[in-house]
């Protein structure tokens, strides 16, 4: 047993330095994930949480040509696509326009890739994510711009909560559903930028959908919900990074199939709850269901 | 004049073989998913359009371990998880969450089998071939598999075509008509997996989501007669890929390095500028009941 232990938790996992910053960065990353996801589901939002990542990804590509920061090309495709997002979409409606952002994003990311012969490494790494190659200052840059984004989403949480499950009354009561949508799309692009340079384009949407859906069967309160969202954000990266040194398989592969797992396990048992007291309530109308969700 | 247009359609343009492939192939997908993607749009299923195309790449990298040819890949696991958003995606709430979760599994899937690709196989640009595709590069062998499971999907949509309608516009009456909702919405993914798939293995992923949302959704936004929307919308991606094609051969020229500009830029920004030029035509109003708040969200 002890054995079987020290090889599946080898104390490596904690004494070798870029251990130690992926487990730091990777809950770093997962509190932010857990966080914005939560809203990301409520909201119906899993198309620009998937776009977000890929425009940052083709920006990153055309800051390496530009010889700049990748973070800086980060940071701006993933801003401009929220904001050309949010800008050509129509309320609560914007699949097309999402859709059509990410195809030109990707297309001049592309465009910098051919142009770019040195970049092809750099390119996987963002792709696929290096949570294992991240410098201690790093770590530092994701704390920092991760502790932006929760504080704009705290201050936000009421209001957006409150959009969210019902439009039509918070726009009765003055809150702008579309400046509140473009809040938000702008939190999710920021939060795609501290995310992507951490654990890549690919693994960052799964963190961000995964444990939110696995979170909303679990419990109907939102403020439960949000804190089941984090923890298991945190325990799936961490199970990931362990599994991945383990294995050296990609650490992206562990991440999503954790989440798909977590996820059908609680969706099989919510319905098969539903059944036994389907005969004695309403059970099946779940009190998150709003305005947004009824499309 | 002469030299002008000499630099347009550079010369030998059309007497090489890979441009000439790519014309045909691009102009036969473009087709097949402008008339599919008007449905998509109707049905307001971006996000699963664009998701299969995503999946499909997971399972043509699979299928570069395996050492088959990637159209299966690509088909397998696009009617597998098209097939899977429906069933999981039974209401209209869970069916975001349901294909975003298939897509992130598949997503970990593919870069397992990616990783597995570049590390026991010889293939190392795998990744990039299938995320960006190359038209200039295809592989005559797949043109028939191509051709006709693309004609077939046509052909079948035309058979559904009154059903799926009513179904896309206004599910609570096609119910009291007595048409199977779900199943024809099933068929309708099965048909929406083939068109992508094809359009992935020969365009890549890329331009296969660009030609099934952007000239559909520029379409709608031009008529609200759908046969009319598909012909419009067929046309649309045939002129798109084709100036995109001639765009790219030409580019080979341009600076700052002589190797050409990939063909997916040139499409994807024609398709952005034909959606918003059409942005600019009046909004439509719809006559006819049912169907016009529905076309008007989703356009």
């Amino acid at each position: 047993m002890g054995q079987f232990l020290q090889m599946v938790f080898p104390l490596d996992l904690i004494t070798l330095p870029f251990m130690f910053h992926a487990l730091l960065s990777g809950t770093v990353v997962a509190i932010l994930s857990g966080l914005v996801g939560f809203f990301v589901i409520l909201r119906g939002s899993s198309f620009v949480a998937h776009v977000l990542p890929k425009a940052g990804f083709a920006g990153a590509a055309g800051a390496v040509l530009l010889d700049i920061n990748p973070l800086v090309g980060l940071v701006v495709f993933a801003l401009g696509g929220a904001l050309s997002i949010g800008m050509l979409g129509k309320r609560g409606r914007h699949d097309v326009v999402t859709a059509l952002t990410l195809v030109v994003a990707l297309g001049t990311g592309a465009l910098f890739l051919t142009l770019n012969e040195h970049y092809a490494t750099g390119a996987y790494a963002l792709l696929f994510g290096q949570l294992v190659g991240v410098s201690l200052s790093q770590v530092l840059d994701t704390v920092v711009l991760g502790l932006v984004c929760v504080l704009i989403l705290g201050v936000l949480y009421r209001p957006l909560l409150f959009a969210s499950i019902m439009r039509d009354s918070a726009e009765a009561r003055g809150i702008s559903s579309r400046k509140l949508e473009m809040a938000f799309l702008i939190v999710v692009g920021l939060a795609t930028a501290v995310t992507v340079p951490v654990v890549g384009a690919l693994l960052s949407f799964s963190l961000m959908i995964g444990p939110a859906a696995t979170a909303r069967y679990l419990t109907r309160r939102p403020g439960t919900s949000l804190v089941c969202s984090v923890a298991i954000a945190i325990l799936t990266i961490w199970a990931a990074l362990v599994l991945g040194y383990d294995t050296s398989w990609p650490i992206g592969f562990f991440v999503s199939s954790i989440s798909a797992l977590l996820y059908g396990v609680v969706r099989v048992g919510a319905s098969l709850q539903q059944r036994r007291v389907a005969g004695k309530t309403d059970a099946h109308v779940h009190p998150l269901d709003g305005v947004v969700g009824q499309k | 004049m002469t030299t002008v247009l000499h630099y347009v359609f550079a010369p030998g343009l059309l007497q090489s073989e890979e441009v000439l492939h790519a014309f045909l192939v691009g102009i036969l997908v473009a087709v097949i998913s402008g008339v599919v993607g008007v449905f998509v749009v109707l049905r307001g299923q971006s996000f699963v359009g664009h998701v299969l195309t995503d999946i499909g790449a997971a399972g043509a990298s699979g299928s570069f371990l395996v050492g088959v040819n990637a159209w299966y890949g690509f088909i397998s696991f696009g009617i597998l998880a098209g097939a899977g958003v429906e069933w999981l995606g039974d209401r209209a709430r869970n069916r975001d969450v349901a294909t975003g979760i298939i897509l992130s599994f598949a997503m970990g899937l593919g870069s397992l089998f990616l990783y597995f690709d570049t590390r026991f196989t010889s293939n190392a640009s795998a990744p990039m071939m299938v995320l960006f595709g190359s038209m200039f590069v295809l592989n005559p062998g797949v043109i028939p598999i191509v051709t006709f499971t693309g004609l077939a999907a046509l052909v079948v949509l035309l058979l559904i075509y009154r059903p799926l309608l009513v179904c896309s516009v206004n599910p609570e009456i096609a119910k009291t008509r007595g048409i199977p909702v779900r199943l024809v919405g099933i068929l309708f993914m099965i048909l929406l997996a083939i068109a992508i798939e094809d359009g992935s293995l020969v365009v890549g992923s890329l331009l296969s989501t660009a030609l099934i949302i952007g000239p559909p959704a520029t379409a709608i936004r031009l008529t609200s007669r759908i046969g009319l929307a598909s012909v419009l919308s067929a046309g649309i991606g045939v002129v798109a890929t084709g100036l995109g094609i001639l765009l790219a051969y030409d580019s080979y020229l341009w600076p700052p390095v002589h190797r050409g500009w990939p063909v997916s830029f040139f499409i994807a920004v024609l398709v952005l500028v034909f959606y918003l030029l059409s942005r600019l035509w009046p909004e439509r109003r719809y006559a006819q009941g049912a169907g016009s708040a529905r076309r008007e969200e989703v356009a």
